[in-house]
């Protein structure tokens, strides 16, 4: 064909040309901006919008964070330093950040002891969390629970040792008694083996207090953000099992038990959780007999608990109800029991789907633990609210205290929600 | 122990042991054993309130419901004096429970689909701000944004004196809106001879334009044709509310609030508590509503928004006749949930001293009467009502949008 | 049902709080610690510093009845309580005693069963203005904001105030002392109202305190003290006569300072021996040793001490003695002769 062209067409260009590179708008940064920033003046106006925005909020900001003061042990000081200038008084962080950690009361000494069990919380969930890890570090999880007790009330390591052993004592009848006479004849086992252990141990290390002992701390010396932590953690592990029991119960077709779950579950989602923080604080003690007193922070961990079983229950019956009435069918045609067919067939798929929605109520749990503030305890902003807020050294100061405790939330929550979305998209098997 | 016996074949009867071995009775047995279980455990507890209550020399008694309150509130949707009953304080505090969850839901559903549909835009600078609201307030307790959106209010705005003087240092907005840390004060309105019927007229119009909205929707469905809705809805909206309006020689005006004394009077004072309430409940359920807003959108499958385009729609139709039709659908019932949420959390009025019922039922008459029990068990009950109402009135409406299945 | 479990096995280890029966000495005993109620923090009267301790006034009474009854005056365990809260901590034995600045009324004591111990500071309801709002008196203030704290009987006093002299107010209800006070400061109420105690003390942190008054009007009257639980006679007079034995020892000249020299041996004084257990069996009378009311004077001082140190005129707060000067000297604090 060339020569065609040769001859008959003398500016026939022989060689192709390179591509011209795409024009500016197109390419890069320009294009970029072009189709995120401005694809349309109302898309422009909106960009337009929030960059003013976002400059006039670092504007009134950046200055009280960059003349922050450090380093004064109150706010009269503080504020002669800054001199009238805009400026944070972060040294109130540096001044009682033993409060708002740990409380008023815990001793200074012993401090290891929660940051320990934070550490070991860490590690030992992540077994729980992460299904690729191997499953032998279950047993890691199972362990903490006592090992956490110790390290934060302290005294002998012989009481959740004999509670754990207790545990395993149950579990053993439990297994035992189940195979030879069934599902109920296996739980009062657990029940009778674990409590006449838990009485032996009880005389044992009521015996030898000493024994590897801790220094005990008292429950009402908890507080601060350690005592969100505690809560939050308690409520949901406690919860989480007789969450999945009120669950069952609701889907039961026993009339009697499924009415007694659903006016539970309904009473319980019905009221505010403050309501029920006032019938832990001055109610909750005229229902125990009399002579009794159980600690407030025992009797929040009830009421809180009984909240979040009730919100759980929900969640794990929409796992329940999603998953296909051939599952049950599958369990009941190979001839296994009730109970067997829950524990092996039905929970395991029900639980696992019901994962993302236990992590929001967790979230939503463990932000609500702040409200135990309002019945006096000393949790993070309590102290904030109460001792350190009103004493004479720090009376007037909000934002950098406030900011704070919502920064450490906002850590914390947001961690878990990431870990939550993460989750889901494993879950996920659907393809979009 | 799945063997059952059949009962039909041996003709033994009834046995004591069929009631553990039998799924036909077996089921009856543990029903019992649950009924026993709980008449004892109530009746334990009951016994053992008693036996307190009797030791501590308490008793039982709503005679406090009667009896003068002696104290005073703040915000009064009906009449309310310190000489008033307990029963009529808590009935006030039950109102503005009512009013700030009201309030609370209304601005929380339109942040949430504003900022879920933002969410969602293709603006990389809109859509991260969005995705950062909805991070920092569902992340942090919502007792936490009360409490600063309370105590900052009442830092950054000014004082009521600072609007005297020959040059003040704040100032009304167009001299009918005024700004205070006290809260913000609005003018209202003065009825005089004749106001019942503009108001009639008023609410006619309102009702009119849905009507309209109705009809246009009907005749696009039927035959295709598209009326306009935006200005006729405007016209229909305001034009025989004015025609009324000077026909009946002007019979409303407003009043503005005006500095007299301590504080502005007249006009509508709506207090830095509630404001900081509804605010805090809005902001905070707002950003639940919008990840609620964007997961409904989402579920809808793309295939439907590639299908109204290639019908030719403009974007913002296909938003609003296709997708948000199908994702209100998936939406609405996390939205009830968060309703309730608003109604439950708006408890915490008694952190900023907002005259819930908690504040009054469970906070000051609880207080000074001692009555714990008795209060807590009003209270409870009283959320437990609107509970239920919320979650029927908006379980009807969902069985109203949702989707008639074959 | 495992919650039940550990449940009971958190009871075990121990984080039940002691019975409440009727022998509360008993129990304080067996506990080794006081369990005494006090405010989330009042300054002055009682928050917790840097530290973690508690200090202040009524602190002071709590640390004084832990040293006569279990011979420390650290032995304590303070549980903050608010105005909603104290009443059944103290009703279902959660806490020994309460000494939170808890006015002693007729329904109080007859009504919710409770036993008030004596008086540790007569107080009353007053206001507090900024000084440029030009108010001389509390009659002055119609249609004024109030700042309340509330759950006290201060809402009660205020109504009534305001509606025998026929004036309008706003107010506005604040749950703690820290968050009232941030409002008033910023100017979102004209007026705060509180004991006229706790105004003081909270004036005294203000960032510009002079630009406060408060007012001379005091629209109640507000006997504040320790209470207990209706019943325990014995535990009640414990308590009763520790504050007593604090009033006496100021009113005699015993203080912190010349209590070890004084108990010694028995002086020439009858009732400081009596009170120092160097003579008689007061002691043994109220259930305890001889040497309670020396072990309880030397934690803190006498009660002018305790004044001193910890509201007095020397402190930030700077309250004059007023009212709660001993009888001797023209004040209301009296204590019933030790014989």
């Amino acid at each position: 064909m060339s020569d065609t062209h040769a001859q008959t067409v003398a500016f026939v260009r022989e060689t192709q040309i390179p591509p011209a590179p795409p024009p500016a708008t197109e390419t890069g940064v320009i294009k970029w901006v072009r189709e995120n920033l401005f694809s349309s003046w109302v898309n422009s106006i909106l960009t337009i919008l929030s960059i003013y925005f976002i400059v006039r909020g670092v504007i009134a900001v950046y200055p009280w964070f960059a003349n922050g003061v450090w380093g004064t042990s109150d706010l009269a000081t503080c504020r002669q330093i800054l001199d009238g200038a805009t400026g944070a008084c972060f040294s109130v962080l540096q001044d009682r950040w033993r409060q708002m950690i740990f409380g008023i009361a815990y001793p200074d000494d012993q401090y290891w002891r929660p940051l320990l069990a934070f550490a070991l919380l860490l590690v030992c969930v992540a077994p729980v969390l992460f299904s690729k890890l191997p499953r032998k570090l279950l047993i890691l999880s199972a362990l903490y629970p006592f090992l956490a007790y110790w390290l934060i009330w302290g005294g002998t390591i012989m009481i959740p040792i004999m509670v754990m052993v207790g545990f395993v004592a149950g579990y053993y009848a439990f297994t035992w008694a189940e195979r030879a006479s069934g599902f109920a004849a296996g739980l009062a086992s657990f029940v009778v083996t674990a409590s006449v252990v838990w009485f032996i141990g009880g005389l044992i290390s009521g015996a030898m207090p000493g024994f590897i002992a801790l220094q005990e701390v008292p429950s009402r010396d908890m507080g601060g953000f350690m005592l969100n932590m505690i809560l939050g953690t308690i409520c949901v592990s406690l919860s989480l099992p007789l969450g999945i029991v009120l669950a069952l119960g609701r889907q039961s077709s026993m009339p009697i038990i499924k009415g007694i779950c659903v006016v539970f579950i309904e009473f319980i989602r019905g009221v505010p959780l403050i309501t029920l923080l006032f019938v832990a604080n001055v109610v909750l003690a005229y229902f125990f007999p009399p002579g009794t007193n159980l600690d407030l922070i025992l009797r929040v961990i009830i009421m809180i608990t009984m909240f979040s079983a009730a919100y759980i229950a929900e969640v794990i019956r929409g796992g329940l109800a999603a998953l296909p009435k051939g599952q049950y069918e599958a369990g009941d045609s190979l001839g296994l029991n009730y109970s067997q067919s829950m524990r092996l067939i039905i929970l395991p798929q029900a639980l696992k789907i019901s994962i993302p929605g236990i992590v929001n109520v967790a979230v939503g749990l463990f932000k609500d633990t702040t409200l135990v503030s309002v019945i006096s305890m000393f949790d993070l902003v309590g102290v904030l609210r109460g001792p350190i807020l009103s004493s004479t050294a720090w009376t007037g100061i909000y934002w950098e205290a406030f900011g704070f405790a919502a920064l450490l939330f906002f850590v914390v929550c947001y961690g878990i929600s990431q870990y939550s979305q993460w989750l889901e998209r494993q879950l996920r098997t659907d393809h979009r | 122990m799945s063997t059952i016996s059949d009962p039909g074949a041996g003709n033994d009867g009834f046995r004591i042991g069929m009631l553990i071995n039998d799924t036909r009775y077996r089921s009856y047995t543990f029903q019992f054993l649950a009924l026993l279980a709980l008449i004892f455990g109530i009746g334990y507890l009951i016994s053992n309130l008693l036996a307190n209550l009797a030791a501590n020399g308490l008793n039982i008694s709503w005679a406090f419901l009667g009896e003068p309150a002696g104290y005073d509130i703040n915000q009064r949707p009906i009449e309310y004096t310190s000489q008033s009953t307990h029963a009529r304080a808590s009935i006030v505090g039950a109102i503005n429970t009512l009013i700030v969850a009201f309030l609370a839901c209304i601005s929380a559903t339109v942040l949430g689909i504003i900022a879920g549909v933002l969410r969602l835009s293709n603006n990389w600078i809109v859509s991260k701000l969005m995705s950062i609201y909805v991070e920092a307030f569902r992340n942090v307790p919502v007792l936490i944004w009360i409490l600063i959106i309370f105590l900052a209010m009442s830092n950054a705005f000014p004082q009521p004196r600072d609007f005297r003087g020959d040059d003040p240092v704040a100032s009304m907005w167009f001299d009918a809106v005024a700004f205070t840390n006290r809260g913000v004060y609005i003018p209202s309105f003065v009825n005089g001879e004749g106001s019942g019927i503009f108001w009639l007229v008023v609410l006619a119009s309102i009702v009119g334009v849905f009507a309209y909205r109705r009809y246009a929707r009907s005749l696009l469905y039927s035959t295709g044709r598209l009326l306009p809705t935006g200005w006729p809805s405007l016209a229909i909206l305001i034009a025989p509310g004015l025609l009324a309006f000077f026909a009946l020689g002007q019979p409303v005006s407003l009043q503005y609030p005006e500095l007299r004394g301590f504080n502005f009077r007249d006009g509508i004072h709506l207090r830095l508590s509630l404001i900081a309430l509804w605010f805090a409940l809005a902001i905070y359920t707002g950003a639940f509503i919008a990840e609620n807003v964007r997961a409904g959108i989402q579920a809808i499958s793309k295939g439907q928004t590639e299908a109204a385009a290639a019908l030719g729609m403009r974007p913002g139709r296909i938003m609003n006749l296709v997708i948000l039709p199908q994702a209100l659908r998936v939406i609405i019932p996390p939205l009830i949930s968060q309703y309730l949420n608003i109604t439950k959390n708006s408890s915490l009025a008694i952190a900023v001293g907002y005259m819930d019922i908690t504040g009054t039922l469970g906070g000051i008459t609880l207080n000074q009467t001692g009555r714990a029990i008795e209060s807590i068990l009003l209270l409870m009950l009283f959320y437990l009502i609107v509970s239920l109402s919320i979650s029927a009135i908006m379980n009807v409406y969902n069985n109203s949008v949702k989707l008639k299945e074959r | 049902m495992k919650k039940s479990v550990i449940l009971g096995a958190l009871t075990v280890a121990g984080l039940a709080a002691g019975a409440a029966g009727a022998a509360t000495l008993d129990d304080v005993k067996a506990r080794g610690t006081l369990n005494c109620g006090v405010t989330t923090g009042v300054p002055g009267f009682a928050e917790p510093d840097a530290n973690g301790v508690w200090q202040g006034f009524d602190v002071a009474v709590c640390r004084a009845v832990a040293a006569a009854v279990l011979g420390d005056g650290n032995a304590v365990e303070f549980v903050p309580t608010t105005g909603k809260t104290r009443f059944t901590a103290l009703a279902s034995g959660e806490i020994d005693m309460l000494a939170r600045n808890t006015t002693w009324t007729f329904s109080r004591d007859v009504d919710l069963k409770f036993e008030f111990t004596g008086v540790n500071y007569y107080d009353g309801q007053g206001f507090m203005v900024p000084k440029d709002l030009g108010v001389t008196s509390a009659k002055e203030l119609d249609g004024a904001t109030v700042c309340i704290q509330t759950g006290t009987t201060t809402e009660l006093n205020l109504a009534d105030f305001f509606r025998s002299n026929g004036i309008s107010y706003e107010p506005v209800p604040i749950e703690t002392g820290s968050e009232a006070v941030q409002l008033f400061t910023a100017g979102s109420c004209d007026v705060y109202t509180t004991d006229r105690s706790a105004l003081a003390a909270q004036r005294a942190n203000f960032a510009n305190p002079d630009d406060y008054v408060v007012l001379p009007e005091v629209v109640s009257k507000e006997p504040l003290g320790p209470l207990v639980r209706h019943g325990d006679h014995e535990w009640g007079d414990i308590v009763r006569w520790t504050l007593n034995a604090l009033i006496t020892a100021e009113e005699l000249g015993v203080t912190s300072d010349n209590i070890s020299e004084m108990s010694m041996e028995a002086g020439n004084n009858p009732e400081i021996n009596r009170l120092l257990g160097t003579e008689g069996t007061l002691g043994e009378m109220l259930g305890l040793d001889a040497e309670w009311a020396k072990r309880a004077i030397m934690v803190g001082g006498n009660y002018g001490e305790v004044f001193a140190n910890n509201i007095g005129e020397s402190t930030n707060i700077g309250l004059a003695r007023g009212l709660n000067a001993q009888w001797t000297d023209g004040g209301l604090i009296y204590s019933p002769p030790f014989r």
